[in-house]
């Protein structure tokens, strides 16, 4: 049967519990998560995320074929369960970090060494059961590489520009990396443990800050997860509104990056340009939705916003205008042979290790993995939109470059079509209160965010876990620098531009 | 032909983009460096800033309007104030995020590593109290919890403007 069997026909093995909406939950005894950890060595059964609770193990599945997807539950009163990562790297570092933050402890994991835990927390597990900690600092033992002349280079946490925080280990023979390990969890806030317990709309403001660049995705996913738990219908007008205010936010994300990449190859101006033309777009934001980055404007139930004429038309005039800058950008980097020389051939991520750690975004995008939330498994209002996911294969710096160029395009053209057929009608509806769980999968600028949400029937959030899509991105940086030059490195780290706040939570 | 590169610099330099309105120092942040400084504690600095960004536990959203004030339309530079790679060449240190305690440490050594006179400057609502972040086992607090501030400026995250006037403010306050 191995291989052959479809996700959900594998997981109707196990009870499925109730009230848990829109794909449903399992939950496995111990033999079913062990055959469920056998049958990721020969499925291409994607993880898609993995949190805890202080007794239980969750992990959030897609059957990549069929695009069902489903939670596996394993109840662990005993504190250990069979590790994922023994045949799913990806799982690794999220497996490491539900033992720092509940305790449970993942079986045959090579790697025990604590992820998100740097000692300074003054308890340990804590959100399973908390114990005071007081016993100093943690040794981090960082992996090692051994060879004539090899030499270590530690940067961070603090960095040399305006960046977040983080540690990268390099270990380089001359000038060329030999091997990066990347130490994260600095910007570790506790975001799991603040959600639980919140009303609904306290929790959403906090999920709109697990990544700033991507606040919309994030408000998106928590409000398609809340409703999904109360089974509540929002009106048409929202969904069109959510779409349109992602997609600002994909394009102003995209442009940033298109050119602070270029800006790491020494090509200044492609950041002032591209630079000038987010800044329309931020005070169009301003001007229109009252934030500049689109904070708290997508709630539970719908939108806090709308659009009238005069907005659409200024809308449209925007897009027009940023059509015509970006092509101009865009021109000057297709003509101009010494960047495309940094760009291209560097920071290669093969696709089979795209598929292996179940990358999406562009850094899957720009090596042959097509994934997309907005068209598998999809939601409103996209299934009724028009348009195309780019795929490449190289994989290198120019690629990932390359897709967020078409990207920029399809979201343009995304916008006009959702402002001429945008529906009449309410922008939210009222949350009733009932008890239940959610989960959503949304398509961020970077990728896939999963939420999961549970909540009481006094209308709070019991537990709720955000999930970016750095956690499966950041090992590919590790992967990337391998054999290029120390001087790539930051444009290498800016083609990924990983989320360093949505990783550590 | 004349070569693309050219033609964007023509456009750039000659085009509408840098805001031409004045942007006044925070009369806000000018009280709350009275008190800090003391009034008399003016420094002379040559009508310069030199700012070192610390992320101290941010969601990011404070660094895109940092970055935001360094693109050409709000231009920082032309005021005299820029953004610089070490603490040691630092007068400012503008500390975004709560201050996680995974961070406390790496915040209080990059102080340490700053030369006299230095200002402090919390920027945005999670580095004046942990905002949001406030009460977490993982948050120590804002910035104030683990180094000493002198300045703080609001907003979630404070826009460009904001940023501008504050840290005109603390221009005003040390050049004397």
């Amino acid at each position: 049967m191995m291989g052959n069997v479809t996700l959900l026909e594998f997981l109707s093995m196990g009870r499925e519990v109730a009230n848990h909406r829109p794909w449903p939950r399992y939950q496995l005894d111990s033999k079913g998560w062990k055959a469920l950890a056998e049958q990721m060595s020969v499925s291409n059964w994607e993880i898609l995320a993995q949190w805890g609770e202080p007794a239980e193990v969750h992990v959030l599945l897609r059957g990549e074929d069929s695009g069902a997807v489903a939670v596996a539950s394993h109840p662990c009163p005993d504190g250990s369960f069979h590790a994922l990562g023994q045949f799913r790297p990806a799982a690794i570092r999220l497996e490491r970090a539900i033992r720092d933050l509940w305790g449970l402890i993942p079986e045959g994991l090579e790697d025990q060494r604590p992820w998100l835990d740097h000692g300074h927390w003054g308890v340990t597990h804590p959100l399973g059961k908390p114990r005071q900690y007081d016993g100093g600092r943690h040794v981090y033992k960082f992996l090692a590489a051994e060879g004539d002349g090899l030499h270590q280079i530690p940067v961070g946490p603090v960095h040399a520009g305006v960046i977040e925080p983080g540690h990268f280990r390099f270990h380089c023979q001359g000038e060329t990396v030999v091997r990066l390990e990347e130490r994260l969890g600095y910007v570790h806030k506790g975001i799991e443990g603040l959600m639980a317990g919140k009303p609904i709309l306290d929790a959403a403001r906090i999920a709109a800050r697990v990544s700033g660049d991507s606040t919309v995705a994030y408000s998106i996913a928590f409000a398609r997860a809340v409703e999904a738990a109360l089974g509540l219908e929002i009106p048409d007008r929202a969904h069109w509104l959510r779409a349109l205010l992602a997609e600002l936010e994909r394009i102003a994300n995209h442009l940033f990056d298109i050119g602070a990449i270029c800006n790491d190859a020494a090509f200044a101006i492609m950041l002032a340009h591209m630079g000038a033309l987010r800044e329309k777009l931020l005070a169009s934001n301003a001007a229109l939705f009252g934030h500049r980055l689109l904070m708290d404007r997508v709630i539970p139930g719908g939108v806090a916003v709308d659009v009238d004429e005069t907005a659409k038309t200024q809308l449209l005039s925007l897009v027009r205008m940023l059509r015509k800058g970006f092509k101009r950008g865009v021109a000057l980097y297709d003509h101009t042979p010494s960047l495309l020389d940094r760009t291209t051939g560097t920071g290669i991520v093969h696709s089979t290790l795209a598929h292996r750690f179940g990358a999406s975004g562009f850094v899957g995008r720009a090596s042959s993995r097509s994934v997309d939330a907005r068209k598998l498994p999809g939601y409103p209002p996209y299934d009724d939109l028009d348009f195309t996911i780019p795929v490449l294969a190289d994989g290198d710096v120019h690629a990932r470059v390359a897709i967020r160029m078409e990207e920029v395009r399809t979201s343009l053209n995304l916008i006009e079509q959702i402002l001429t057929r945008l529906p009449d009608g309410a922008v939210s509806a009222p949350l009733p209160m009932r008890a239940g769980e959610g989960v959503a999968l949304v398509e961020s600028f970077r990728g896939e965010v999963a939420l999961w949400v549970r909540l009481s029937e006094a209308g709070k959030v019991v537990r709720a876990h955000p999930h970016d899509p750095s956690w499966f991105q950041w090992p590919l940086l590790e992967a990337a620098i391998e054999h290029n030059i120390v001087a790539d490195f930051p444009l290498c780290n800016k083609s990924f531009n990983c989320s360093y706040s949505g990783h550590d939570l | 032909m004349i070569p693309p590169i050219a033609k964007m610099l023509a456009r750039h330099l000659i085009g509408p983009h840098t805001r031409k309105d004045t942007v006044t120092p925070s009369e806000r942040a000018l009280r709350e460096l009275a008190e800090s400084l003391g009034i008399t504690a003016q420094v002379k600095l040559g009508r310069s800033l030199a700012i070192r960004a610390i992320d101290a536990g941010s969601c990011n959203g404070c660094e895109l309007e940092i970055h935001a004030v360094n693109h050409p339309v709000y231009d920082l530079e032309r005021f005299g104030i820029k953004f610089v790679a070490s603490p040691r060449h630092a007068d400012v240190l503008l500390v975004t995020g709560p201050v996680s305690w995974n961070m406390a440490e790496a915040l209080r050594r990059t102080v340490e590593a700053t030369p006299e006179p230095r200002w402090v400057v919390a920027m945005g609502d999670c580095a004046i109290d942990g905002g949001c972040f406030a009460g977490s086992y993982a948050v120590a607090g804002g910035a104030a919890a683990v180094v000493p501030v002198d300045m703080t400026i609001p907003g979630c995250p404070p826009t460009p403007t904001d940023i501008l006037s504050g840290l005109l403010a603390l221009l005003e306050a040390v050049e004397g």
